[in-house]
């Protein structure tokens, strides 16, 4: 009895743990690498004052947000005004649960892995709408329509690059995907060749679905202020903000996991040498490769940031509707030749 | 603990939470509460599914209607200005219609209930796990295998359905004024923008310049 229950109970939670914990810290240190990435590219220092480089400012903005007031706005619905943050920030924790970090470490081996990430990511748009109409603000509301109709629209190119994904690997397992990749080419066994315009209009889609700049104009802090969570303060925002930069890394893990090969080496199939453990990983492939590619993607999130003016409302979804999903349904029939045919070879040597 | 008393605690209370929220769709006088608690009923729906092993009608419920429908729905009703008192001013004039509804559909689910029951044996084993597939891999081959025409029919009445909403919403205004999307991604720089070459610095005089301001 005791046993079952902590085979049950326990250790999954402490997997959860072990997931979400460096998650939430993954997020404050990428706050800090985003400050000074663009920093850099503005030719300025970003934050350097706090700690050596800077490097603790994310942990001294965090203190300040947490001790400062939550103010309810007059005539907020009280319920749902603090509920909102939250139903933001579990999806986000949420989806994390069938990420395969490498082919053994993986908290839950669904086999709906890409389901339940679809299911978890449409969630996410109910904490943005509920804030933007408890907060009883025009801004706010202003803010959760332009937010509601952008992810809508980019969730089904979203999901079309999905199902191109699933007729090549020919699992929703996220896990056999990545396996579906392995071969003997190196890098150009991952899914990004075949589906080259997919990755592309993914990586958009997740930069539109995160509300993240060129494509922020649910914040739109020219227009209406800062949006959504423009009445939060204090830790209510810091909730928003952790689930918006949760998504982010999701998203970047993402793309590495269904286009890049996840854990998969660049170097598969190259050398095949005998070497030990702590330098083996370099061509079979671990976590750390995982963890590289998230972070180049993730990278990209910033690069955009710095790089592009924001996009106006209309262009977000003629660009969704006309161009992203006209493009992702022509190559899902594509992806279905290349299955059909045998023109791509699908987990050799796997 | 064993799995099947763990199943049927979260059938209870997934069972208790569906029904409780539907109740509360129907009672709540906020509408937009209403709209959230029908949201809940459809995510703990979702649940009791996944707990008979249909995940991908579990999923695929809480994708398209929690995720898309309800969320258009949530940003119809958000926009309406609606005045509460005159919602339950009708209450006892519409109440013998509602009733009379409420117990046709009562008596229309019963009958096929009962006619079900009395006719179809006790359920067999789940056919996916028989087949020894995943429930989405055998829904997938039942619906393009043996199901392939119905299947076809009904996407080519979505289809139709798409194509007549979107035919009867799109009305040309003749006083709306419209972007032209070619025009403005045809457009040239050197139209708008004329970019003026000229020298970085004007020559400076030989004579020495006036003592400056110092700046702050």
């Amino acid at each position: 009895m005791a046993d079952q229950l902590i085979n049950q109970l326990v250790w999954p939670i402490i997997f959860i743990l072990c997931i979400t914990v460096p998650l939430i810290i993954a997020v404050a240190m990428f706050v800090y690498w985003e400050r000074k990435v663009i920093g850099w590219m503005h030719v300025r220092l970003g934050p350097s004052k706090i700690g050596p480089f800077g490097l603790l400012q994310a942990f001294a903005d965090v203190v300040k947000l947490l001790i400062k007031e939550v103010i309810l706005p007059t005539k907020a619905n009280r319920f749902l005004y603090f509920m909102a943050p939250l139903l933001a920030l579990i999806p986000a924790l949420a989806a994390w649960a069938v990420i395969p970090f490498s082919s053994k470490m993986v908290l839950s081996n669904a086999n709906a892995g890409v389901l339940y990430l679809l299911a978890m990511t449409s969630l996410g748009v109910y904490g943005i709408i509920i804030a933007g109409w408890a907060s009883n603000s025009r801004y706010a509301l202003l803010g959760a329509m332009r937010s509601a109709a952008q992810v809508i629209s980019y969730e089904l190119a979203m999901g079309l690059c999905l199902v191109c994904v699933l007729v090549l690997a020919g699992s929703l397992n996220l896990t056999d995907i990545v396996n579906a990749q392995a071969g003997g080419k190196g890098l150009f066994d991952w899914f990004w060749l075949p589906l080259l315009p997919v990755f592309v209009i993914y990586f958009i889609s997740g930069v539109a679905e995160t509300n993240r700049a060129p494509f922020d104009v649910a914040e739109g802090e020219s227009e209406i202020v800062a949006g959504f969570h423009v009445e939060y303060s204090g830790s209510a925002f810091a909730i928003f903000f952790l689930a918006e930069y949760a998504n982010m890394i999701l998203v970047s893990f993402l793309a590495s996991i269904l286009f890049l090969g996840g854990w998969l080496s660049p170097l598969q199939g190259w050398i095949h040498a005998d070497a030990p453990g702590w330098i083996n990983w370099i061509w079979t492939g671990s976590w750390v490769w995982l963890f590289i590619k998230a972070f180049v993607m993730s990278f990209l999130f910033l690069w955009f940031r710095a790089t592009f003016p924001r996009y106006r409302y209309d262009q977000i979804m003629r660009l969704g509707w006309k161009v992203l999903i006209p493009i992702a349904i022509v190559w899902v029939m594509v992806a279905g030749c290349m299955k059909f045919f045998g023109w791509v070879s699908i987990g050799v040597g796997a | 603990m064993n799995p099947q008393l763990f199943q049927l605690i979260c059938f209870y209370a997934f069972g208790f939470v569906t029904v409780a929220a539907a109740l509360s769709v129907i009672t709540l006088k906020n509408t937009v509460h209403a709209v959230l608690a029908l949201v809940l009923t459809f995510f703990s729906a979702a649940c009791l599914w996944m707990l008979i092993d249909a995940e991908f009608l579990a999923l695929a419920l809480i994708v398209v209607y929690v995720g898309a429908v309800m969320v258009l729905f949530l940003f119809v009703v958000m926009m309406l200005d609606i005045d509460q008192e005159k919602m339950r001013e009708g209450f006892v004039k519409f109440l013998p219609v509602g009733l009379i509804v409420a117990a046709a559909m009562l008596v229309e689910m019963l009958g096929l209930i009962g006619v079900r029951a009395m006719h179809a044996q006790v359920m067999g084993a789940n056919p996916a796990t028989a087949a020894g597939l995943s429930n989405t891999a055998w829904l997938g081959q039942a619906l393009y295998t043996k199901f392939l025409l119905p299947f076809e029919i009904a996407a080519l009445i979505l289809t139709v359905g798409v194509v007549a909403a979107v035919a009867l919403t799109l009305r040309e205004r003749g006083d709306a004024r419209y972007e032209s999307a070619s025009q403005q991604v045809k457009v040239n720089p050197r139209d708008r923008v004329r970019i003026v070459k000229m020298a970085a610095e004007r020559p400076v005089d030989e004579t020495p310049a006036p003592p400056q301001e110092s700046t702050p």
